[in-house]
C-alpha cells in the first residue's frame, strides 16, 4: 500500500525522485510551500529524512498531519525566522518559486538556513509554451493549470532566467535536472524541459 | 446542546494519595485527594489513555453529564467524546481536578488534617510541574507507564508541555493550545491585578474567610471580570455588545448602562457564586511561575532538549492574551531540538476562549493529527 503511494507519487511527480536522488539518508529538510505534504512524506519514506514543511493553507495543513508529516502554519514570505541560521542541509521549494512574491528575498533566506537550496518550477522557455504566446496566448497546460486572470504564478521564468537570477546574486548553481514527463530533457533543455529542478549553495 | 454523540453519563471518581507530595516550594502535602473522570476504555497494554488538563477555571467535569444533572455538561464536551476529535472511542480518556482546585480535590478549601479547619492560606503555593508530579501518581494508580497524549489549553498547555520535561519517557505526544513557554509581564501584570482585588477585599480575612462564613465576592467577581475582557477579541465584544444600551438611553449615573457592563457583571457574579477565592489565587500564581527555561538559564532550547514526545503546538489569530507569537516560542525550541513538531494557527474571532469553541479546521486539525496518534495504539 505503502509502497504503491510511493510509486504513483513518483510517476506523477517528477521532479520528487529528481529531488529525492540528491538528498542523503536521514537528512534535515525543510519544504517550502508544503502543500499537501506529499513531498515530505515521498522524503520520509525513500530517504528517511528528518523534516519539516511549511505551508499556509488550512486545507493543507490538515492534510501535512493526515499524512504524518511536520508542518508550520507560517507564510513563508514573512520570512523564515523561526529557522536558525545553517539549521537543514536542504531548502526545498518544489513547484512555488514562480508564486512567490519577494522572490530575491526568499532564496536568500533559503540559504540563510540552508546548507544548499532546491528549487524546481515549470520551465516557462518549454516551447509548448512559446507557442502559445506565439499565437497570442498565455499557455495553459498541465504545468501551469491555470487561467491569467486566476494564477498564483506571478513569477514565471525560464532555465535561462534563473540561471541569471543566480549569477547575479552570489547563488552558485550544483546541478541540474530537466524534465518533460517523466523523461529527463538533454537536448535544448531551455525548449525541450516543462519542468526544472536546482540544486544550489550559497556563491562567493 | 446535541446529547446525540455525547459519552453520556459520567460520574466523578476518587483517588487518595497518602504519599507526601514535596512541592517546587519545598512545601509537603502529606495526603490529598484527586478527583478524576474517565471516558472510554484503557486497551490491554494501557497504550491509549489521554490526559486532558484543565486551565484556570477548569475542572475533572471534561465531557458528558451527570445522571442528576443532566444539565451540567463537561467543558470540553464538543471536542471529546464517540467519534469527536478526541474520540473516546478509541481513547482512554482522563480529566482531572487539579490540586488546589475547588472541584472536589485537595484544596485551601478542603480541612487540613492536622487544624480540622479548612487549609485556606495554608495551602502551599503550587506550580505547573507540582501538578504534573501529582497527576503521575493518579496515572502510576491507573497503571498508566505512558500517554497517548497529554493535552491542553491555556494553563492546560503549560501542564502538557511540562508533561514532556518532567517525564518525558510517560507521554508520546502534546498537544499545547492557546498557550505560552511563559506569561509575559502584561500577562502577569493581568493576574496581579486580578489578585489584587481578591486580596482586598474585606471578606477575604487573609485567606481564612471559611472560619468567618463570608466569602470575598466582589474581589472574585472583579477579578473574574477583568479575566474575562482578557479572553474575548475586541471585535468580538464589539460584534456581541458594541455600545448597546441596556435601557436604551443614557442615564448618567453610575448604574449598568452598556450591555458590556451587563454582560461582565453577570458573569463575574455567576463565577463569584461557586468557585474559591483561593484556588484563585494559586491558580494564577501557577501561571506566573511556570517558566521551564528559568532552571536552564533562560535558555528554552535546553529545557526541551529532554523532551521526546511529538508536539501539535495551535494558537488562534486573535487570542491577545496568548498570542500566536507565544506559541512560535514553544514551536522555535522543539524545531532546534529535532522534535516532532506540527504548528496551526487557527483564524478564529474568539480571542483567547477559541480553544474552547468548536471551529472547523481547529477541529479538523485535532482529529488528524489525534487519529494518527490512535493508529499507533493497538
Amino acid at each position: 500500500m505503502k509502497y504503491n503511494n510511493i510509486a504513483r507519487l513518483a510517476a506523477e511527480r517528477p521532479d520528487f525522485a529528481a529531488i529525492a536522488a540528491w538528498i542523503p539518508q536521514g537528512a534535515a529538510v525543510l519544504d517550502l510551500g508544503c502543500g499537501n505534504g506529499s513531498l515530505l512524506r515521498f522524503l520520509k519514506e525513500t530517504r528517511g529524512v528528518c523534516g519539516y514543511g511549511v505551508e499556509i493553507r488550512d486545507l493543507d495543513i490538515v492534510a501535512c498531519i493526515a499524512n504524518g508529516v511536520n508542518v508550520i502554519q507560517n507564510d513563508l514570505e514573512s520570512g523564515l525566522a523561526e529557522f536558525e541560521s545553517d539549521s537543514f542541509d536542504f531548502v526545498i521549494l518544489s513547484q512555488t518559486l514562480q508564486a512567490t512574491r519577494y522572490t530575491e528575498a526568499l532564496i536568500h533566506e533559503m540559504l540563510r538556513v540552508g546548507r544548499e537550496g532546491i528549487v524546481s518550477f515549470p520551465n516557462f522557455g518549454y516551447w509548448q509554451n512559446r507557442v502559445s504566446v506565439l499565437f497570442g496566448n498565455m499557455p495553459v497546460s498541465k504545468e501551469l493549470p491555470y487561467q491569467w486572470y486566476d494564477t498564483p504564478n506571478v513569477h514565471l521564468c525560464t532555465l535561462h532566467d534563473f540561471e541569471a537570477f543566480c549569477a547575479n546574486h552570489h547563488v552558485a548553481v550544483l546541478e541540474r535536472r530537466v524534465m518533460t514527463g517523466e523523461r529527463e530533457a538533454r537536448w535544448l533543455p531551455n525548449l525541450l524541459g516543462s519542468t526544472a529542478v536546482y540544486r544550489f549553495q550559497r556563491g562567493i | 446542546m446535541s446529547v446525540s454523540n455525547s459519552i453520556g453519563i459520567v460520574s466523578a471518581k476518587r483517588a487518595q494519595f497518602d504519599t507526601p507530595l514535596v512541592f517546587r516550594s519545598a512545601a509537603v502535602l502529606p495526603h490529598y485527594e484527586l478527583v478524576y473522570e474517565t471516558y472510554g476504555t484503557l486497551n490491554a497494554d494501557k497504550s491509549n489513555a489521554i490526559l486532558i488538563c484543565h486551565a484556570l477555571s477548569g475542572h475533572h467535569h471534561v465531557a458528558g453529564y451527570y445522571a442528576d444533572d443532566p444539565r451540567n455538561i463537561g467543558w470540553w464536551d464538543n471536542m471529546i467524546g464517540p467519534g469527536k476529535p478526541v474520540d473516546t472511542d478509541k481513547f482512554f480518556v482522563i480529566g482531572v481536578n487539579n490540586l488546589g482546585g475547588c472541584h472536589g480535590s485537595t484544596g485551601p478549601s478542603s480541612i487540613e488534617p492536622e487544624t480540622g479547619q479548612p487549609y485556606g492560606a495554608n495551602f502551599p503555593v503550587i506550580t505547573v510541574e507540582d501538578w504534573v508530579n501529582s497527576q503521575a501518581r493518579l496515572a502510576d494508580l491507573l497503571g498508566i507507564r505512558q500517554f497517548a497524549a497529554v493535552v491542553g489549553g491555556s494553563l492546560g498547555g503549560m501542564q502538557a508541555l511540562q508533561w514532556s520535561l518532567t517525564f518525558p519517557e510517560r507521554v508520546r505526544h502534546v498537544l499545547a493550545i492557546a498557550t505560552a513557554p511563559h506569561l509575559t509581564a502584561q500577562n502577569i501584570a493581568f493576574n496581579d491585578v486580578a489578585r489584587s482585588a481578591i486580596l482586598s477585599d474585606p471578606n477575604f480575612h487573609g485567606g481564612h474567610f471559611y472560619r468567618h462564613n463570608v466569602v470575598p465576592t466582589q474581589g472574585l467577581r472583579l477579578a473574574r471580570m477583568l479575566g474575562h475582557i482578557t479572553y474575548l477579541s475586541d471585535d468580538v465584544m464589539a460584534d456581541k455588545f458594541g455600545r448597546e444600551l441596556r435601557d436604551g438611553k443614557i442615564n448618567y449615573s453610575y448604574g449598568i448602562e452598556f450591555e458590556i457592563e451587563s454582560y461582565l457583571r453577570y458573569q463575574g457574579d455567576k463565577f463569584a457564586s461557586y468557585f474559591d477565592a483561593n484556588t484563585y489565587l494559586l491558580m494564577t500564581k501557577a501561571l506566573d511561575y511556570f517558566d521551564p527555561a528559568h532552571d536552564y538559564g533562560g535558555d528554552l532550547n535546553k529545557a526541551f532538549a529532554r523532551a521526546k514526545a511529538d508536539f501539535l503546538v495551535i494558537s488562534f489569530t486573535t487570542d491577545w492574551r496568548f498570542s500566536p507569537e507565544r506559541s512560535h516560542e514553544i514551536v522555535q525550541p522543539l524545531l532546534r531540538n529535532r522534535r516532532n513538531v506540527s504548528y496551526a494557527e487557527i483564524t478564529s474571532t474568539h480571542g483567547h476562549d477559541s480553544f474552547l469553541l468548536p471551529h472547523p479546521h481547529y477541529f479538523d486539525v485535532m482529529r488528524s493529527y489525534l487519529d494518527n496518534v490512535a493508529s499507533e495504539c493497538p
